[in-house]
Parts: C-alpha cells; structure tokens; sequence
C-alpha cells in the first residue's frame, strides 16, 4: 500500500539472488480502501501471502482466523529477535498469547512544528505539556491573526484525540474489550481539551479535503503545528523550498502532566492461514525484517524501523527529524485489540466532530459513545462467552 | 408444439440470468436481513444468529439511519423539483420554433448525462473549492462571501444537489421534448385565434397535455434520485458532520466496511419499501387531482 | 414582445444555459493541460500559463491508467456483445414466440424493474464468494449478461415485426434459429444499436458494483481508479482533471457519434408508462 508497495520492488533483486527459486509478485492496494478490500479479498478468498497489514487491522484478521501464528517459525529464526524490537510495537502483534506479525516500520504521531513562528511568539522549546502547549497556541494565534491557526487538527482523521486518549491513565474499553470505557474521567478530559483547541479558534474546523496541500499551508504558516507520522518527514524536506528547511522540526507529543505516551502504530508483515508457500512468504518476511534491508528501506522511504540495532545506524541516528520519533516510540501504547476497534474509533471521530461542532457537550458526547461502543461490543460478548473468539 | 419450445429455448438464457444474479439474491437479501450475519459469521457460520426483525428494529432506533433517511429525503425534495424544472425549461427553449442550431443546444445539454459520474464529480469538487474554486470567485463578483460549499454541514447537500441537477437535468428534457413534439400543433393555433397569450398556452394546453409524462418522469427521477451513493463517496465521502450519508452510503459502509451484512441488507429493503411507498403516492395524488 | 426581440432573449438564455452546462467539461479539459499546483491559486486560472502534457504521461507512465483504460474497454465491450445477444433472443421470445406463461412473466419482470438493484448486491456478492469468481471479471460481466429493461426494449420494439414474414418462413421450413439470425435480427438493428450504445455506456459508467467485487488493481477499471486515485491524491488536482478527461472522452465520443440511437432508447423506455 501507498509508495511502499512501490518501493518493495527495488529491494526485491537482493532477494532473488539469495532465493532464485522464488519468484515474488507484488500486489498494490491504495490506503483508503486497503482494509476494505482486504477482506473483500479474504471473502474472496483471493488473499496474497504475505501482506503488509497495519497493526491495529491484526486483531480483526485474527477473529476472522485468516492469519498464521508465527510463534514457531519465530523460534526457529535467527534473523527475527524479538528483543530487538521495540516492546510496545511488538506488543501489537501478539493475540490471546499468539504471536500473528511481524513488525515492519513503525508508525506513531507526532508534532510537526514551525520553530520559526514559535520562537516568534516567544518560545524557544517545543511543549511538553498540555498547558505549555496551550499558552503556546494561545500566543501563536495572538500573533497571526483570525486569518490564520496554530495547528491542524482535520476533523476527519481520528489521530489527535486517540492519542489525547491514549495518554490517559485509564483504557479506552474495559472488561477485555467487552464494554466501553468512554465515561472515564480520563477520556473526558482528553475530549475536553480537544474541543477547546477549535473553541478557542486555535484550529481550523476542516476536513483534509478542505486543505488543498498541507505542505505549502504549513510553509505558507496557515498553521505552525501538525500532529502527523514519519512518512512526513521525507515529504516536508522534498515539497518545502530549501531556504525553509531549517524553520520546521519535530517534537515529541506533549501530555497531560509530561512528555506524553503516542500511539504504537505501524505495520507487520503477516501471513495468510490460507497461503500455500507459507515457507517461502516466511524467508521473504526474515529478508524484510533483516537490519540491512531495513536500513536500505529507510533510505528509500523514510519509514521508520521497528528494531532497535537499525536506529543505531548512522543514516537514522544523524536524523535530527527522527529524533523525536526515537524518543516517542518509547513512550507508545497499543491500541485496544478488538476486532471491532476500526468501527469504535470512526465512532469517536463522528462524536468529537459533532462536539467540536457545538452539537453535543463533552458529557453527551461520551456517554453517547458509550452505549454506541457496548451495542457495537454485543457480538463480541455473546462469542467471548462461549469461548468462541481470543 | 415447436414454436412453444423455442419460446421458452430462445428466453431460458435471459431469464436464468435475471433469476440467478437478481431474483435469487434479492430474496436472500430478505433472509440475510433476518440474521445478524457480521465479520464473525463471514469467518465462521456457526457464528450466525437468526435474529427475526431485530436489525430492522436496531435500524428504526439508530438515530444514524434517520439522519441518512432525512439527507436522502432532502435530496429528493428539493432536487427533484429542480430537475424537472430544468428539464422542462430547456426542453420548452430548444423546442421553441424560434431557435436556431436546436440540435447543438440538445446535445450540449445532454452531454452530461453521459459522462462517467465519478470523472465529474472530482471535477466539481475542485470547481466547489472554497478559496480556489470557481464557482466562489464567480459568485464574489456579485458580492457573495466564499460558501465553504463541502465542508459546511448546511450546504454540502445543496452543492451535491446542484452537481446533481447540472448531471441529469438533459435526461428527461429528452423525454419532455418529445412529449411536447406530440402535442397537436392545431390546439395552439385554436388557442391564439380565441386570443390566448404564450402564458394561457402554457397553462392551459401544454401542462394538462404533458402530465402523463410529467408523472413518469417524476417517477422515475423520485426512484433515481433515492438511490444517491456515487456523489457523497466521491466528493464527501459522507461528510461534513454526516449531513451528506445517503440511505445507501449509509448501507454501503454498514455492509462493505464494516460487514454488518444483515443489518445492511435490512437497510436496502427499507430503502426499497420508501420508494414503492413515495411511488405510490405520487401516482395516489395524480389520479385525485386528475378526477377532481 | 416582437418576434426578433422574443428570439435574442430566447437565444441569450440558451446560449447562457449552454454555457453553464459545457463550462465544467471545458474546464476540466483546460486543467488537465496546466502543470501542477497551478490550479491551486487565487484568482483561479481558466486556461493553463503554458500547456504541459505531464499529467497526462504521468497518467500512462506511473499511474498506469493504459491498464484501466483497456479494462473498462473490454469489460464494456464484453458486457455490450453478450447481454445483446440474450436480451435480443428473450426479448423476440417475449414478443413473438409464444409459449406458457409468456405474459404473467413479463408481468412479474415488469414489477421487478422498481427493485433497486442494491438490494441484490450483498447477497449477490457473497453468492460470487461461494462460486469463486469474485475478484475476477465474470463477476462484472455475468450478471450483466442480461437486464429486465434490455429485454423489454426488445420486445417493444420486436412487435413491430410483421408476422406475415414470419410466419412465411416458418411456412418455407426455415427452423426459428434461423428464422430469428435471418430476419429478425437485422430487422432488430436499429434498437440494438440503441441497446448497444446503453450498454456500452452502463458498463462503462458502473462503478459500485465493480467497487465492491474487484480487489485487485490491475482489474480496475477507469472510474474505480480515479476514484482511488482522487481519494489518495487529494492534492493532485490537474493529474485529477487529466484521469476525468480519459474517463470521459471516450463516452462523450460514442454519444456524440450515436445520439440518435441512445435518445431514441431513452424514448422508447418511457414510453412503457
């Protein structure tokens, strides 16, 4: 899916040579409609065999037991070693005790800022907290005016407040995934904060659609901060022009009282139950996860690596931008791992868009999401307690 | 007897078609919405339940559901009017005795028809920019602020309805010309001996004489315009806030993203039992004003 | 209001109207020939600074869209020869052959045309599940194979046969296949065009159907790729533009070279009232 897809087919011929019996052909799926027509494929029963999957997708493969437990070929590599790997990533592959993936890049979210507008407003170092970050939004818009925000929060991606959520102490659904847990007092909080950023005009209520091209914005100062993934890095470097390459920088998500967790997305590589050259997709997945193709995937990227020994190498360790992806991914927590997670979080985002609309008040909001999620979590109640489903 | 077996030899491909591919699955369709057939069932079938009415009983409580049945009900209310409006305004120019090279102006109008929904649409979602669109910098030269047409939950629908509208309008001025051309050229000429002005023509010989076919048209329009989907998944992908989920998005994303594939086939026969329900009025309330 | 002066306004408001309506398409067209980022300025550009041919050789090189373009051709195409010939030999039955329970089916077929066809499409889909075909073309095609309307506008139009010719080939020995490849056939040419030209441009147009039924990217065809492609490429507006032009030229050509037919179809469909 999306360049990586295309980039595959560049590190492939190492592979052929290592493995000239094995002839490799690669599948591209959009993003936009990939989890969708991952199981219009698996009902289909036209599945690849290995698949890059994104992480927080696992669990619903697994419900629908399309997956192949890794644990074994994992025992017997050398090339994979799970403590190599960062433990909160890791942790997104592993099922009911089952291991289903394997860590390919990592991805979380994080701040993209203009160093150039802050220090304009009056503040040489990114926020560590929520009240820092808000004093500095306050200041910024102060200073650009009604025309212009401090961040871009697109009221159709769900991003901002799951991770606003996630820094949380409490968790997101309780009862081992059996119930919602919105009416905590935590994620009250986190929607609290996320409507005040677009009450106090800090944010533009927009959609992506709406921002005709988020690099020339955020060089234009449309804004001076945005909460995106590490694909960005390479493409704020190549779309700004080079005198404005200095003014933009990286910073770890701020939190409620500290530097604040993310989440621990990414994708693995996972192999299809279905599959009948299970062993061959396994050799390919040990080529992919090995640090020097890793690094070379870097490279040709700019995604992130999920092992600790690739971060060592030069070309990532010398990355001033990734640096506060280096210190975020130590502070990353899974998602709740229900195959109903995608349906819960479209869910939120339609809720929180409605409260940032003056719609429903933060106490509404929540409370209906709650009784949203335990309708959606009926099924999944009804299987748990027959035994019928991790 | 021969002829009856090529009958039913000649048919039979046809027919196994139209049963196998239409009536076998819309029957199923019935059944499926009796289950709670899900992502679970899809991976295992002893994971299905029969549910009897309860997805049409969850459906009439979603308040979701009821906001795509009021976009749905808004599209057809306003758009349709419209469109009929325009069909037959174009269709009464065109076919004006008057007018010169009628065939480019039919075809010009027509030309939307025909192109592929899905091309034109990105096309006005551009054109519906709200700093680099168009149709804002045209309307702020008649001193109108920039609307932000697909991004406020107020004017999404409308701008899909205009999109709509320019796409369809050529469709049934085609059928309104021909009707018109039926008209006996004799009763206009009556008319203006009895000194009728262009408006008492209009009112008294065209309209009466044009309603068979404005019901049809109506009809068919009312059926098309319920079945909105490919605009709201290009150009708003349902949003902003909702206000542009159509009865069938709204089954598209119950079914294919999140496969609740028995609540979403509970929604397609509810969708089918509002148009019968709308069709039937429509033909109720023509046959009283008829008799009256 | 004089004559002369009726006809300028006449002429004022169709020339308006005309304008209105070919503006997107001509504007489209312009767009696709700018470079990128250029319509993305205030004021809004008509017409390109320079015309470039890069959206449209990015479009082949890198977007593939040669691929999707040939799809959608042989998948219409495909689609427009079999469905003629079945809804042509049911529909001649329908008119002309008769044999038990001719009129309730037509009947029943009649009522069925309020259904909409989304209903079927879940069941539909998991029934090319159970078969295998899904992911592939046969389920795009078969169950286009053959269409309640198509048949009808057969049959409406195969009425007009005369049945003296018929019957006095039947009289002459000529067997009803050759009775039907010999002489109705080619006395059906005219609404088999028309049927052809909906076909062609159903097909061509469809878009939720092979949506749903087709996951891999090679087998898309033109209006799912540039949906996919405007869904991913939000920014991209004149590669957007130039992907429309592609979808569209082809369709407005066949309609602009057989209009007579395709309006004369809409005709005939309404006249069932």
């Amino acid at each position: 899916m999306g360049r990586e897809g295309a980039v595959i087919a560049q590190l492939l011929p190492e592979f052929t040579k290592l493995h000239p019996d094995i002839e490799v052909r690669i599948q591209q799926l959009p993003w936009t409609a990939a989890h969708q027509k991952l199981l219009t494929a698996f009902a289909g029963e036209a599945t690849p065999d290995l698949c890059r999957l994104g992480n927080t997708w696992i669990p619903e493969f697994v419900a629908l037991k399309a997956l192949e437990p890794l644990d074994r070929s994992l025992a017997r590599s050398t090339a994979v070693q799970a403590s190599d790997y960062f433990p909160g990533i890791w942790d997104t592959n592993i099922i009911g005790g089952t291991l289903y993936g394997v860590p390919w890049y990592i991805d979380t979210r994080l701040l993209f800022y203009r160093r150039d507008l802050l220090a304009q407003a009056g503040f040489a170092e990114p926020p560590r907290t929520w009240a820092e970050w808000s004093r500095m939004l306050a200041a910024i818009k102060a200073l650009v005016g009604p025309e212009r925000y401090g961040v871009l929060l697109p009221l159709n991606e769900f991003d901002t407040l799951l991770v606003l959520s996630i820094q949380q102490p409490e968790p997101l659904l309780r009862a081992d995934g059996r119930y919602g847990n919105f009416r905590s007092a935590g994620f009250h909080r986190a929607l609290g904060f996320y409507r005040e950023i677009f009450q106090r005009q800090w944010a533009p209520p927009v959609d992506s659609t709406q921002i005709s091209n988020v690099w020339n914005e955020l060089g234009r100062g449309y804004f001076s901060f945005y909460i995106s993934g590490p694909w960005n890095i390479g493409e704020f470097t190549r779309r700004l022009p080079p005198q404005q390459q200095d003014t933009w920088m990286t910073a770890p998500m701020p939190g409620p009282d500290g530097p604040g967790a993310s989440i621990a997305g990414g994708a693995s590589l996972v192999i299809f139950r279905r599959s009948r050259h299970k062993a061959e997709a396994w050799l390919l997945l040990e080529f992919l996860s090995s640090p020097q193709t890793q690094k070379r995937f870097y490279q040709l990227t700019g995604d992130l690596p999920p092992r600790r020994s690739t971060w060592r190498a030069p070309e990532l360790a010398g990355n001033l931008y990734a640096r506060a992806f280096r210190e975020q991914l130590e502070r990353v927590k899974p998602q709740p791992k229900v195959p109903e997670w995608e349906r819960i979080v479209t869910d939120m985002r339609l809720m929180a868009e409605r409260v940032v609309h003056g719609d429903l008040s933060v106490e509404e909001g929540a409370r209906d999401l709650d009784r949203e999620v335990d309708a959606v979590l009926q099924k999944r109640r009804w299987l748990l307690d027959r035994g019928r489903t991790p | 007897m021969r002829v009856g077996y090529a009958g039913w030899a000649f048919a039979a491909p046809a027919l196994l078609i139209i049963t196998v591919f239409f009536f076998v699955p819309v029957l199923s369709a019935l059944i499926v919405s009796l289950t709670d057939f899900d992502l679970y069932a899809l991976a295992d079938i002893r994971n299905l339940r029969f549910v009897g009415l309860d997805n049409y009983r969850q459906l009439l409580h979603a308040p979701q559901f009821w906001r795509a049945v009021a976009n749905t009900g808004y599209f057809v209310a306003v758009g349709v009017p419209l469109s009929l409006a325009a069909s037959l305004a174009s269709a009464l120019l065109v076919n004006s005795r008057l007018a010169y090279f009628s065939a480019f102006f039919r075809t010009a109008f027509f030309a939307p028809v025909v192109t592929t929904l899905v091309a034109v649409a990105v096309v006005w979602r551009y054109l519906l920019h709200t700093r680099y669109g168009l149709i804002n910098y045209a309307l702020a030269h008649v001193g109108i602020h920039p609307i932000d047409w697909l991004g406020d939950p107020h004017w999404a629908l409308p701008a899909i309805i205009l999109f709509a509208v320019w796409k369809n309008f050529g469709y049934n001025m085609v059928i309104f010309m021909a009707a018109l051309h039926s008209i006996p050229v004799d009763l206009y000429e009556a008319a203006r001996l009895d000194g009728a002005s262009r408006w008492q023509e209009f009112g008294r010989i065209t309209l009466p004489m044009l309603r068979p076919t404005l019901l049809l048209v109506s009809i068919l329009t009312v059926a098309g315009y319920f079945q909105l989907f490919a605009e709201p998944y290009v150009m708003t992908q349902g949003g902003p806030l909702q206000s542009t989920v159509s009865v069938l998005y709204f089954m598209y994303e119950e079914g294919f993203k999140w496969w609740n594939l028995g609540s979403a086939s509970a929604v397609a026969f509810l969708l089918f039992l509002m148009i019968l329900a709308v069709t039937a009025l429509q033909v109720r309330l023509t046959r009283d004003a008829q008799a009256r | 209001m004089s004559v002369s002066g009726a006809r300028v306004l006449l002429h004022a408001l169709l020339l308006g109207a005309a304008a209105i309506t070919l503006f997107p398409l001509l504007w489209m067209l312009s767009v696709s020939f700018m470079a990128g980022g250029e319509a993305s300025a205030f004021p809004p550009p008509l017409l390109p600074a320079h015309g470039t041919l890069a959206n449209y050789r990015q479009l082949f090189g890198q977007q593939n869209i040669g691929r999707y373009l040939t799809n959608s051709l042989s998948l219409a195409a495909m689609t427009t020869l079999l469905s003629l010939l079945l809804n042509s030999l049911a529909g001649y039955a329908f008119a002309k052959l008769r044999f038990r329970a001719r009129e309730p089916l037509l009947r029943v077929l009649l009522a069925a045309l309020v259904i909409p066809s989304q209903v079927a499409m879940l069941p539909l889909f998991l029934m090319m599940k159970w078969l295998g075909l899904v992911n592939t073309y046969a389920a795009v095609v078969v169950p286009a194979m053959a269409g309640i309307f198509g048949v009808f506008l057969v049959r409406q139009y195969a009425l007009t046969i005369p049945d003296e010719l018929l019957e006095a080939a039947r009289i002459d020995g000529a067997s009803e296949l050759r009775i039907f490849t010999s002489i109705v056939l080619p006395a059906l040419r005219p609404i088999l065009v028309t049927l052809g030209v909906f076909t062609f441009l159903g097909s061509w147009n469809d878009f939720m159907w092979p949506l749903i039924v087709l996951t891999d990217q090679g087998l898309y065809t033109l209006p799912i790729a540039l949906a996919t492609l405007s869904r991913e490429h939000v920014q991209d507006n004149e590669l957007m533009m130039a992907g429309a032009v592609l979808t569209v030229l082809p369709v407005l050509a066949l309609f602009l070279s057989l209009q007579r037919y395709y309006i004369r179809g809409i005709l005939m469909g309404s006249v069932k009232g």
